[in-house]
C-alpha cells in the first residue's frame, strides 16, 4: 500500500502501462518540461524521452487525429487534453473519427486511443476549465467513457483504459487531483475490479446514492452526514458512464427502495437521465420513491464566484435524500 | 517559343522534345508537365522519368480500366444497383499516377473519389462498389491492402495519415535505405478539403514532425458547386510554403508528370527529407456524385475545354505517335475492359444485403453490456416480427 493523490497515481499507472509496452505513448500540450498543466505527466518525457511523451502543436484535433494514427500503426497513444472545454476543437475526430473506425472498418482496425480530460470543476478557475463533457462521448457509440474517484482506482483504471481495444475517454477529476489514499499496486490482474463495473463504497439501507468522479467524495461525505442523523446511505461509485454497471445499482435499490444521483454534469439529458430510465425499468416495484437527481443546471458554466451554486453541494444532495424519504 | 507560360527552371532544359510551336500548351507556369494535352512529350531534367514500353501501356491500361469501372458504376447506379456513385471521370491520371508511385508497404489515406489509386493498389472493385450499394463502408481490409477506409467527412484522413506517418518514424521504417522498409504515406483529398481546418493541423503537424507524408491534392476545380475561387485565394500548392515544405504543381492530366513527381515526393519522404504537398491540377469531368447537376452551376464551355485535356486521349495520342500501342494491344484492352464491366454487373447484382444483427458486431472490440443487450432486444422483436407475418393476420391456423 502505498499513500499518493490521484494526479500522483494516473502518474504512476502511465509510467507503469509505459514500462510494461513500448508502444504506449503519451501526446498533448506541455506534457513534457512542465509536466502537464496539473503535473500529471510530470518527469515521464525525462524517463522516456520525447519520442514517447510529446509535446503537441496546440491543436486538439491534431492531438486526436494523430493519435489515431499512430493506433492504427500499432501504438497505444494517451492524450492529455489540456482542459475539459478544450476538447472540442477535437470533436469532429472523436466522434467521426476515432469512434467509428472500428465498426466501419467491420472490425479490422482498432484505434485503442485514450483520452485523459481534466473534467468538473471547483477549482474557480476561468471559462471552459470546469466543464463536464461526458455525456456527448458516452452518447457516441464507439467509445468508453470511464471517471475514476480515488487514486487506488486512478492508478488501475488509467492502465487499463489504455489495456482496452477500444477508445477511452477518462475523465479525471480536477479538484480532486490532490485527494490523497491509499493505492495497492501490488494486486494481480484478476484482483483489480474490471474497468466498467460500479462499486458500493458505502453500506446502506435507507437509499441509494450513486455519484462518480468528482462528486463520488460528495455523496460519501453526503452519507456521513446523514449517518449522523440516523439514516443510512448506500453509496454507489458508477466509475463508467459507458458501459454503464446498471446491475450493480439495480440491486442496490432493490435493497433501499430509493435512488437519489449526483453528478457535476448537468442533470437535462445527463448520463443520470439514463441510470434513471434503466433504473424505473429495472426496478419499478422495488421503487418507493421517484428517483431524484442532482447536478449541474441547464446553464454554460458560470464565472468562478458562483461556480458554488451550481455544483451539486452538500446541502442540495441532502435536500434530495430528504425528499426522496419523504415520498 | 510560343510557351511562354513555362517557369525558368523546368523551361524545356532539353529542348522541347516535338515542335511545340504548333500546339502552345496551357501549362501554367511552374507546373510539371511531361505530356501535355496533345500528346507531346515534354523534358524536364527535375522530374524526367524513365519508363519501358510496358510501363507506358500499363499506365495507359489501368486509367482506361479506371474510366470504365466508373461508367459501368455510373450506370449501375442509374440502374437503381447502386445509391450513389461518385465519379471519378477526368481523374484517371492523378489517381493512377499517385497510385503507382506509391510502394506496396506506403500507406493510402484516401478520401471517396480515389478509386483510381485503390485500384492501383490491388483493391477489388466490387470492395467499392460495396459501399455504393449500401453493404458496407469498404470491403477491402485496410491492414492487408494498406488503404486506410474512404473518408467522407472532408480532411478527416488528413490527420490520421500524419499520425500513421508518426508512428512509421517510431518504427524505424524511414531513412534506413531499405526500399522494402521504408515507408511513406500518402494523404489524399480535394481542393475543397484545403479549407479545413483540420487540413492546415495536418500539414503543420507533418512539417513540425517531418513526418513521411506525401499531401496529394486532386484540385478537380469543383468542391460540388463551389469553384476553387471560393476555397482559397491563392494557388493550393501555396500552402505548402507557409507550412514548411515544398509545395509542386503538377498537370494532373499528365500520368507521368503526376508518376514522376509523388514518385519522388514518396521517395524523398522515405528517405526522412519530411512531407511534400502536390496540387495535381486536373477537373472532375462528371457530376460530384449521382444526385448532383452541375449544369446549375458551371459552364458547358469549361467542361469541353477540359475535354480537350484528357488524360486518356492525350497519352493514347503519344503512345501511338511512338509506335507503342498496336491494334492487338487495344482488342486485348477492349476485350479486358468488357470483362471487367461484365464482372461488375454480375458482382453487384449478386452481393447478399448483410445480415441486420452484423451492425452490431463491430461498435466495440470488447463487450459492451447495453449494445449487447439491445442486440438481444433487436433479435427477439425481428423474431417476433418475423413469426407474426408469417402467422398472417389470423395467426397460425389461417
Amino acid at each position: 500500500m502505498e499513500t499518493m493523490a490521484i494526479g500522483r497515481a494516473i502518474n504512476a499507472g502511465l509510467r507503469a502501462a509505459m514500462d510494461r509496452d513500448p508502444r504506449v505513448l503519451l501526446m498533448g500540450e506541455d506534457i513534457g518540461a512542465l509536466g502537464g498543466v496539473f503535473r500529471v505527466t510530470d518527469g515521464l518525457q525525462k524517463d522516456f524521452g520525447e519520442d514517447r511523451v510529446v509535446d503537441t502543436p496546440l491543436a486538439e484535433a491534431g492531438i486526436v487525429g494523430t493519435a489515431i494514427g499512430m493506433a492504427l500503426r500499432g501504438f497505444r497513444p494517451v492524450c492529455e487534453i489540456q482542459f475539459n472545454g478544450f476538447v472540442y476543437p477535437a470533436f469532429n475526430q472523436i466522434t467521426t473519427q476515432l469512434a467509428k473506425l472500428r465498426a466501419r472498418s467491420r472490425g479490422r482496425l482498432s484505434v485503442p486511443v485514450v483520452l485523459r480530460i481534466p473534467s468538473g470543476g471547483g477549482i474557480g478557475s476561468v471559462e471552459h476549465h470546469s466543464e463536464s463533457p461526458e455525456v456527448l462521448f458516452a452518447h457516441t457509440a464507439g467509445l468508453r467513457v470511464v471517471a475514476p474517484s480515488s487514486p487506488h482506482d486512478a492508478y488501475w483504471m488509467i492502465q487499463q483504459a489504455i489495456a482496452s481495444a477500444d477508445p477511452v475517454l477518462f475523465l479525471e477529476p480536477e479538484r480532486r487531483y490532490w485527494q490523497k489514499g491509499e493505492v495497492d499496486t501490488e494486486l494481480a490482474p484478476g484482483q483489480v475490479t474490471p474497468l466498467h463495473k460500479a462499486r458500493v463504497l458505502r453500506p446502506g439501507t435507507d437509499a441509494t446514492l450513486v455519484a462518480y468522479g468528482p462528486t463520488t467524495k460528495l455523496a460519501l461525505d453526503a452519507a456521513e452526514t446523514a449517518a449522523q442523523e440516523g439514516t443510512e446511505l448506500e453509496v454507489v461509485d458508477l466509475r463508467s458512464i459507458s458501459p454503464l454497471d446498471v446491475q450493480t445499482v439495480a440491486e442496490s435499490v432493490r435493497r433501499t427502495g430509493r435512488l437519489v444521483t449526483v453528478s457535476e454534469a448537468p442533470t437535462f439529458h445527463g448520463p443520470m437521465a439514463e441510470l434513471a430510465a434503466r433504473i424505473q425499468e429495472s426496478c419499478f416495484y422495488s421503487l418507493e420513491a421517484p428517483v431524484k437527481r442532482v447536478g449541474g443546471w441547464h446553464l454554460p458554466y458560470p464565472a468562478a464566484r458562483v461556480e458554488e451554486h451550481y455544483l451539486p453541494s452538500l446541502d442540495r444532495v441532502l435536500d434530495a435524500v430528504e425528499q426522496s424519504l419523504a415520498a | 517559343m510560343t510557351d511562354t507560360a513555362v517557369g525558368p527552371v523546368r523551361a524545356h532544359a532539353d529542348g522541347p522534345a516535338r515542335a511545340d510551336e504548333q500546339h502552345p500548351t496551357t501549362r501554367q507556369p511552374g507546373m510539371v508537365q511531361l505530356l501535355d494535352e496533345h500528346g507531346v512529350r515534354h523534358h524536364d531534367p527535375e522530374h524526367d522519368l524513365d519508363l519501358t514500353p510496358e510501363e507506358l501501356r500499363g499506365l495507359y491500361r489501368e486509367m482506361v480500366l479506371m474510366r470504365r469501372f466508373d461508367s459501368e458504376a455510373e450506370a449501375l447506379q442509374r440502374k437503381g444497383q447502386l445509391g450513389l456513385w461518385a465519379g471519378s471521370r477526368g481523374q484517371e491520371a492523378s489517381q493512377v499516377g499517385a497510385g503507382r508511385a506509391a510502394r506496396r508497404q506506403d500507406q493510402l489515406f484516401p478520401s471517396y473519389r480515389d478509386h483510381g489509386a485503390l485500384l492501383a493498389r490491388g483493391v477489388d472493385p466490387l470492395h467499392i462498389l460495396s459501399i455504393f450499394r449500401g453493404i458496407d463502408h469498404g470491403g477491402w481490409d485496410p491492414v492487408e491492402m494498406n488503404v486506410h477506409p474512404y473518408t467522407l467527412v472532408i480532411a478527416a484522413q488528413m490527420l490520421p495519415a500524419v499520425g500513421y506517418g508518426m508512428g512509421v518514424q517510431r518504427d524505424g521504417a524511414v531513412g534506413t535505405g531499405d526500399p522494402d522498409r521504408d515507408t511513406a504515406v500518402v494523404a489524399f483529398f480535394g481542393d475543397g478539403a484545403t479549407s479545413q481546418g483540420e487540413a492546415a493541423e495536418a500539414l503543420n503537424w507533418a512539417a513540425v514532425f517531418n513526418a513521411p507524408v506525401v499531401f496529394f491534392c486532386q484540385n478537380n476545380q469543383w468542391a460540388i458547386s463551389e469553384p476553387v475561387s471560393r476555397q482559397s485565394p491563392v494557388p493550393l500548392h501555396r500552402r505548402a510554403e507557409g507550412a514548411g515544405m515544398p509545395g509542386v504543381l503538377v498537370d494532373g492530366n499528365d500520368v507521368l508528370a503526376v508518376l514522376s513527381v509523388v514518385r519522388s515526393a514518396l521517395d524523398r519522404a522515405r528517405a526522412g527529407g519530411g512531407p511534400t504537398f502536390v496540387e495535381s491540377f486536373t477537373f472532375r469531368m462528371g457530376a460530384h456524385t449521382t444526385s448532383d447537376d452541375p449544369t446549375r452551376y458551371r459552364l458547358a464551355a469549361e467542361v469541353d475545354a477540359w475535354r480537350e485535356k484528357d488524360p486518356i486521349d492525350r497519352l493514347r495520342t503519344y503512345l501511338t505517335a511512338e509506335g507503342l500501342l498496336d491494334e492487338e494491344f487495344e482488342a486485348e484492352l477492349a476485350a479486358e475492359s468488357e470483362a471487367l464491366a461484365v464482372r461488375l454487373r454480375e458482382g453487384v447484382s449478386a452481393m447478399q444485403d448483410p445480415d441486420p444483427v452484423s451492425m452490431f458486431e463491430h461498435a466495440y472490440a470488447e463487450p459492451h453490456p447495453q449494445v449487447t443487450a439491445e442486440r438481444d432486444e433487436f433479435l427477439a422483436a425481428w423474431e417476433q416480427h418475423d413469426a407474426d407475418l408469417h402467422a398472417g393476420p389470423h395467426g397460425g391456423d389461417a
